[in-house]
């Protein structure tokens, strides 16, 4: 009876909760079993925020009552703990703001909470967002839901790993380089990045601030619809948010491709990912174009440069950003003997290695005799490799790709960073371009270690504001291929 | 050789990047919110009047003002400031170029080139405590007050063109000025609304390379800009002639002594790691924009006051002070356009319409003070029409608007000045009359006693009786003439 409660896509929750056959507060306290029961293992939430959540419920009944309709009315959701909620502890992860109550809310937060979504908590990640497996966390291990031995992906992986074991409908990620669609790929639900600007990155603990963007992570692209019209828009408080007026895309998903051009990257196609891996993503192109798609081959000359791009934009932002942290006004302090020792002690204890690498990654290409080298030139690069996607989409509607370089690998089986980069191949120009991109369940395969099959993910990438395209075409993929549909989690579930 | 860099605050409503208040003062820490305490997660949106207010100031000294400019961070740790960077502009300000001209006290004039203006958020305010003199050396501990953190500090930098602490006073009070006629600044020094750093060097007389140069940081009077300069060229001439030689450094201006002392050498300068701020998107002007705001300014002060000694024929020292009261310029301008001599009327603003503004607390004439009635009365002065003891009479109701028609009221109420022997006689035959007393002190030599005499007799006339003939009707009458 609980389970079929918590198992609902958030289409489904909102609609029995606005005709009054379920309540909001039913839902949640479902919600809060299901986690009781399963996040032992799985190891999704940092913070429970039961309280405020029943708070929430009880209120989102109240409105209901009085006649209102919320598109997501009582719809559980998980928030990333880099994201703030007033009066909870957030942390980004890392020890440096352990203890770090939120003194206010994030807008994307604030806006899903108005749509009627219940918080049930706050969900591992990263440190800082920065990785690709989770295991950067300070403060805990999350587990892949289809097998406790692999890593979930990253940065969202908590809320990845929420969602796929059903603790929560919607999880709210942030993706910087890959961080939604990479955890959402090896936890075989959607995970989509809406193009750069389209949601308010106010109350986002930023990591790198020209490429981070909130987006849903959710079991089915409708859902990532729903969650998307409510957080999208233009923001007074975000510079960068733009203000391009949103079409709500929840009501205008389609149901076949006929027409559309999908490119496949010629450079992307050169390289084996293992005969398993490029026999799903064969399966999958040939799926778009029975489904009515014109499958296109399109060049991305920059395709090999994105990484290296991206390793140094982003930590030389990193590096700014996090300068913050250092021990004054909020967070672990450590005292020293002066100013300038209390800072390097602050953050010699504060920050794990990942980020003390990028710190001094951003440090360094940013310095005075470098900053031509390095920064400048990645700036230089990044303008070229949004120039390709242009120039691509001139040949083609959506692109579609890859979601990551393999399925999910064990814990602690990529111990050096560059290997853990590579990861992110095919996410990071995307990033790079601020365009709006989606990870699809696609098929299974097995890893090289012979274990059992592992879910993939197929990207779909659109032109900038393509959104409404965007999720029409991936809707049509996933409720043609069913592939959402075999979601069903090995660990954490009731024996 | 003498450049500055002066940071000013700006008058806005709200701070640069956030919606809270720009007020000075005011308990610590009450002034905040996330943005401008830095708080992770929280953004700054640009104030548009700020940056409206920086480009007016670069118009009214001639810079040229960029299509594009753009906020870079400028990263260094310090404590008072939230996010361990500031938000300001690196090669992209709003404002390039442009020249500060000036007048010194003794009616010399002289221009400095101005490098650029920009804009910047400032810093919070440390309080160190536990110690004797509240320096850091010796405190205990530190509070950071954060109401100042985010206020929008402009920075006008200017070319080495000075030449003196007098000038380089001459040219910050040119500034001052400016800002506070366009309302970009209220530039209050005690409350830190203006500070200044300078960076001095000096050369052989002939020789065009330029010495080394110190720079003294963090003058916050007109007063201490004089003197530090004054003792800092001093110190270097002393240094050069004893054969030693100047090092580049950072100077502090310590004003109980009178003298700068070294804080650090600039072999350890900071690298800045200066890069445009992702958090904020570039700024891109439209032309129309510009020239909107360039059509709303007024005259600039120095070219009121070129106008004033040069046109006008003013003393030096009465335009610099009528250049103090934007509001005169019109009412100056209006009444020599309907023929009253600049002299005339300026002695009217700075004596009784200044005193008058003073008395009611205002900030410049009230509406009810016209051009046409105020020239007309002027007039009356300047051609001997009424004395000034009926001027004085007169003028508050010129003032209160009580009066629209001077000429008509001075004939109205016949005040008109009197030389007429027989009429004033009579005032003059009544007063000693009735004053035998003042008449005998005359008599016995006391001249004091015949300036009474004199104000009787004005009263009794009203004024109108002209003083140079009563006083000769008052000493044929005594006899002591
Ligand atoms: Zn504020």
């Amino acid at each position: 009876m609980a389970d079929s409660l918590i198992e609902m896509t958030a289409a489904e929750t909102a609609r029995k909760v606005n005709a009054r056959e379920r309540s909001a507060r039913e839902i949640a306290l479902a919600t809060f079993e299901r986690v009781r029961r399963t996040d032992g293992e799985v190891g999704a939430f940092l913070t429970l925020t039961e309280d405020l959540a029943l708070a929430h419920a009880d209120r989102v009944d109240e409105r209901i009552a009085a006649g209102e309709s919320l598109p997501l009315a009582g719809v559980p959701l998980a928030v990333k703990d880099n994201m703030c909620l007033r009066g909870t502890q957030t942390t980004a992860g890392s020890k440096i703001l352990l203890g770090w109550n939120a003194p206010y809310t994030a807008t994307a937060v604030q806006r899903i909470l108005d749509a009627g979504a219940i918080p049930i908590g706050k969900t591992n990640l990263d440190e800082f967002a920065m990785g690709s497996s989770c295991e950067n966390s300070a403060l805990g291990v999350t587990r892949n839901p289809y097998d406790a031995q692999r890593v979930p992906g990253g940065s969202s992986g908590g809320s990845a790993a929420a969602v796929a074991s059903y603790e929560s409908t919607i999880g709210l990620g942030s993706d910087t380089g890959g961080s939604i669609r990479e955890p959402a790929a090896f936890c075989n639900i959607v995970g989509f990045k809406p193009t750069y600007g389209r949601v308010s990155r106010y109350g986002l603990i930023a990591f790198a601030s020209s490429l981070d963007q909130i987006g849903p992570l959710t079991r089915s692209v409708e859902d990532a619809a729903l969650a998307y019209d409510a957080i999208a828009g233009v923001d007074p408080m975000d510079a960068t948010s733009v203000d391009v007026p949103h079409e709500s895309t929840a009501t205008s998903l389609r149901q076949d491709l006929k027409g559309l051009r999908v490119g496949i990257v010629k450079e992307y196609r050169a390289k084996s990912l293992g005969p398993a891996i490029d026999e799903v993503y064969a399966k999958a192109y040939a799926d778009l174009e029975t489904l009515g798609a014109e499958i296109v081959e399109i060049g991305l000359p920059t395709a090999d440069y994105g990484i290296a791009t991206y390793y140094l934009i982003a930590p030389a932002e990193c590096s700014s950003n996090l300068a913050r942290f250092d021990g004054v006004r909020y967070g672990l302090r450590v005292e020293g003997n002066d100013m300038a020792e209390t800072y390097d002690r602050t953050r010699a204890a504060g920050f794990g290695p990942e980020v003390k690498r990028r710190i001094l990654i951003g440090t360094h290409a940013l310095s005075s005799g470098y900053y031509d080298a390095y920064y400048l030139k990645a700036q230089k690069a990044r303008t070229k490799i949004a120039a390709d996607f242009e120039n691509a989409f001139g040949a083609c509607d959506v692109i579609a790709a890859p979601a990551a370089a393999s399925p999910a690998f064990r814990l602690g089986a990529k111990s050096d960073p560059y290997s853990m980069y590579l990861m992110d191949y095919y996410t990071i120009p995307v990033s790079l371009a601020g365009l709006p991109s989606i990870s699809v369940p696609c098929g299974w395969a097995r890893p090289d270690d012979g274990a059992e099959e592992m879910p993939l993910g197929l990207q779909l990438t659109a032109p900038l504001f393509g959104e409404r395209l965007l999720l029409g075409a991936a809707h049509a993929y996933e409720i043609a291929t069913k592939h959402a549909k075999k979601h069903a989690p090995r660990i954490g579930v009731r024996a | 050789m003498i450049g500055l860099e002066c940071h000013v605050e700006l008058k806005t409503a709200t701070k640069m990047f956030c919606g809270c208040k720009n007020e000075f003062g005011g308990e610590p820490n009450t002034k905040v919110c996330p943005v401008c305490l830095g708080f992770p997660g929280a953004l700054p949106v640009p104030n548009k009047k700020a940056i409206e207010l920086t480009i007016k100031a670069g118009l009214a000294f001639g810079s040229e003002i960029p299509r594009f400019s753009k906020f870079d961070r400028k990263n260094y740790f310090y404590p008072d400031m939230p996010k361990d960077y500031q938000i300001s502009q690196y090669d992209m300000p709003l404002c390039k170029g442009g020249v500060v001209e000036f007048w010194l006290e003794n009616g010399a004039r002289g221009e400095c080139r101005l490098t650029r203006i920009h804009l910047e958020e400032d810093t919070g305010k440390s309080t160190h405590a536990g110690s004797s003199d509240g320096r850091l050396a010796g405190s205990t501990y530190s509070l950071v007050d954060f109401n100042r953190a985010g206020v929008p500090l402009m920075e006008c930098v200017s070319e080495p063109d000075l030449r003196t602490a007098e000038e380089a006073v001459g040219y910050l009070e040119a500034l001052k000025r400016t800002f506070v006629q366009l309302g970009v600044s209220d530039v209050k020094m005690e409350e830190g609304s203006l500070r200044c750093d300078a960076n001095v060097s000096i050369r052989a007389t002939g020789s065009t390379t330029l010495g080394t140069k110190a720079e003294i940081k963090n003058m916050n009077s007109f007063k201490s800009v004089r003197l530090a300069i004054e003792s800092e060229i001093a110190r270097q001439i002393e240094l050069l002639e004893s054969g030693n030689r100047v090092t580049q450094e950072t100077r502090g201006w310590d004003e109980s002594s009178g003298t700068t002392h070294s804080q650090r050498s600039k072999e350890e300068a900071h690298d800045y790691r200066y890069f445009p701020d992702p958090d904020l998107v570039p700024l891109e002007f439209e032309a129309a924009w510009i020239e909107e705001l360039r059509s709303t300014l007024p005259d600039p002060p120095f070219k009121r006051y070129v106008r004033y000694v040069d046109q006008y024929e003013l003393p030096t020292k009465n335009a610099a002070q009528l250049v103090e009261n934007p509001a005169w310029e019109v009412l100056l301008d209006g009444a020599v356009r309907r023929g009253v001599k600049p002299k005339s009327y300026a002695n009217l603003l700075l004596g009784d319409v200044a005193k008058k503004q003073n008395e009611d607390g205002l900030s410049e004439p009230a509406a009810t003070f016209t051009i046409p009635a105020s020239s007309e009365f002027v007039k009356l002065i300047e051609n001997g029409t009424i004395t000034s003891k009926a001027a004085k009479e007169m003028f508050p109701r010129i003032w209160s608007g009580e009066i629209t028609d001077p000429a008509e009221y001075v004939k109205r109420e016949g005040l008109a000045q009197s030389s007429d022997r027989d009429e004033i006689k009579k005032f003059v035959d009544e007063v000693i009359a009735t004053n035998a007393d003042a008449v005998a002190e005359i008599r016995k030599g006391k001249e004091r006693a015949l300036q009474f005499l004199l104000g009787q007799v004005m009263k009794a006339s009203r004024g109108k009786a002209n003083p140079a003939l009563v006083n000769e009707l008052l000493r044929e009458a005594i006899g002591s003439g």
